[in-house]
């Protein structure tokens, strides 16, 4: 007999859920969209005027793409709690809080690393100054994360209620508020010149603890869950 | 008490000991108490109608849940889930089948989630519970029937010495029900052991093994 070591279940879990984002292309590229179809209305509804977009550009985007990273959470864990694949996680001789982990991280790069990539397009349609790019670009980078991870702890402790997306909603944006105020405001002070650095090592401060506890919180909410 | 349990001798390789099980549920009693134990190389079915908590016995059982009541032993030690992944094999009635995902990418998974018992790959797995030739088709293109031979096929590659089934017999064929039973029978020769839960209409015929029935105490 050979038991599988955890490191293969992991590679295991990661190849298995990059193939179901494969199969299920269609609805990967949805909060994509979402993020490009907000922005783009935005000139059309404040006018072309560069000033005006200028100021706004980096707000826009942080907001549309924290919405369309909103709109992809419940899906997290959903389909493995409605085929059993989630009891079958839990059964498995593996720490809980790493496999969770590995689908938190797949989540993060099939949903957020598209829209980071989309991001310098969304930007030159908004007008931001050159200059402010990459601060937007690692601002994204940190908090894009942090919302995963948040998140999979709020979706863990709703899954076991049927519709629960108001409630994980509710959950979930006082929490992202701070990421928000944190990373468009680093943009904000990049744009008017001044100091940016301190707005982005909070986040990076958070993003770290986040990694450590979050996989432990979701796992602890989903064994309860399940019972 | 301590002694006892840590001394082979005294209590005989007993895998799995239920004492004073019970379920309530608002107040109101499901079943239990309940004492039960279950040895290598045997079959225990669990009898119920509809609602007399097999299902949830058996999520207690793989730990899933905690005993309301009473406790459930593992090798003579208090049961937790840590401890019994390594030897537990669980088919809920939710199979843990990805549809997007075919038979062989399913069962390729569950390998790599529980590991591997020697001298079997999931091809001979597949054609040993009646599905050669469907290895690349995906679940979702599968009868229901199908479905529960390729979660029939991960029992048979994951090391697991305990099998906690649940309603095995549902879904299948008179040849599939058959199958079940030569599945459970090469099982138990190898040493073992398997909880079923049944609601009657079918049930585990070779041998003679060891009957639970669930009935609600009100």
């Amino acid at each position: 007999m050979k038991y599988g070591t955890t490191g293969a279940a992991c590679a295991a879990l990661l190849k298995r859920d990059l193939l179901l984002v494969w199969r299920r292309r269609g609805d990967a590229l949805n909060p994509l969209l979402f993020a490009i179809i907000v922005v783009s209305l935005f000139p059309f509804a404040l006018g072309p005027e560069r000033t005006v977009l200028e100021r706004i550009a980096a707000g826009t985007i942080f907001v549309a793409e924290l919405l369309a990273m909103l709109l992809s959470l419940d899906t997290l864990f959903r389909s493995d709690l409605e085929d059993g694949s989630l009891e079958q996680l839990v059964v498995s001789p593996h720490p809980l809080s790493l496999l969770l982990a590995c689908k938190i991280f797949i989540h993060w790069m099939t949903t957020a690393l598209p829209l980071i990539v989309i991001a310098p397009l969304l930007a030159e349609l908004l007008h931001l100054p050159d200059r402010v790019l990459p601060v937007l670009l690692v601002a994204l980078l940190l908090s894009t994360p942090l919302l995963s991870l948040i998140g999979a702890v709020c979706v863990a402790l709703t899954i076991g209620m049927r519709r629960s997306g108001m409630l994980l909603t509710l959950l979930v944006l006082p929490l992202i508020v701070p990421v928000l105020i944190f990373g468009a405001g680093a943009c904000n002070a990049a744009q008017s010149g001044f100091a940016f650095h301190a707005p982005l090592l909070w986040l990076g401060a958070w993003l770290v603890l986040a990694l450590v506890l979050a996989p432990l919180a979701a796992a602890a909410a989903l064994k309860i869950s399940l019972s | 008490m301590n002694d006892q349990a840590s001394d082979p001798a005294e209590q005989p390789a007993t895998l799995l000991q239920a004492q004073r099980l019970g379920l309530s549920r608002n107040q109101e009693v499901i079943f239990g108490p309940l004492d039960f134990s279950l040895h290598p190389g045997e079959v225990v079915l669990i009898e119920g109608d509809n609602g007399s908590g097999k299902t949830t016995l058996l999520r207690i059982l793989s730990g899933l849940l905690e005993p309301y009541d009473g406790e459930v032993l593992l090798h003579g030690e208090p049961l937790t889930l840590a401890r019994l992944s390594h030897q537990v094999a669980l088919l809920g009635h939710l199979l843990g089948l990805k549809l997007e995902l075919t038979a062989l990418e399913n069962l390729r998974f569950s390998i790599g989630l529980g590991g591997i018992r020697r001298g079997i790959t999931p091809e001979l797995a597949l054609a040993s519970v009646g599905l050669e030739g469907y290895e690349d088709q995906p679940i979702r293109t599968m009868s229901a029937g199908q479905r529960k031979r390729v979660a029939l096929a991960r029992l048979l590659l994951v090391p697991a010495g305990l099998w906690l089934l649940d309603e095995p017999y549902a879904n299948l064929d008179r040849e599939g029900i058959e199958l079940v039973n030569r599945l459970l029978d090469h099982h138990i020769h190898r040493g073992g052991a398997a909880l079923i839960t049944s609601h009657g209409a079918y049930a585990y015929t070779s041998g003679m093994p060891r009957r639970i029935r669930l009935k609600a105490a009100a």
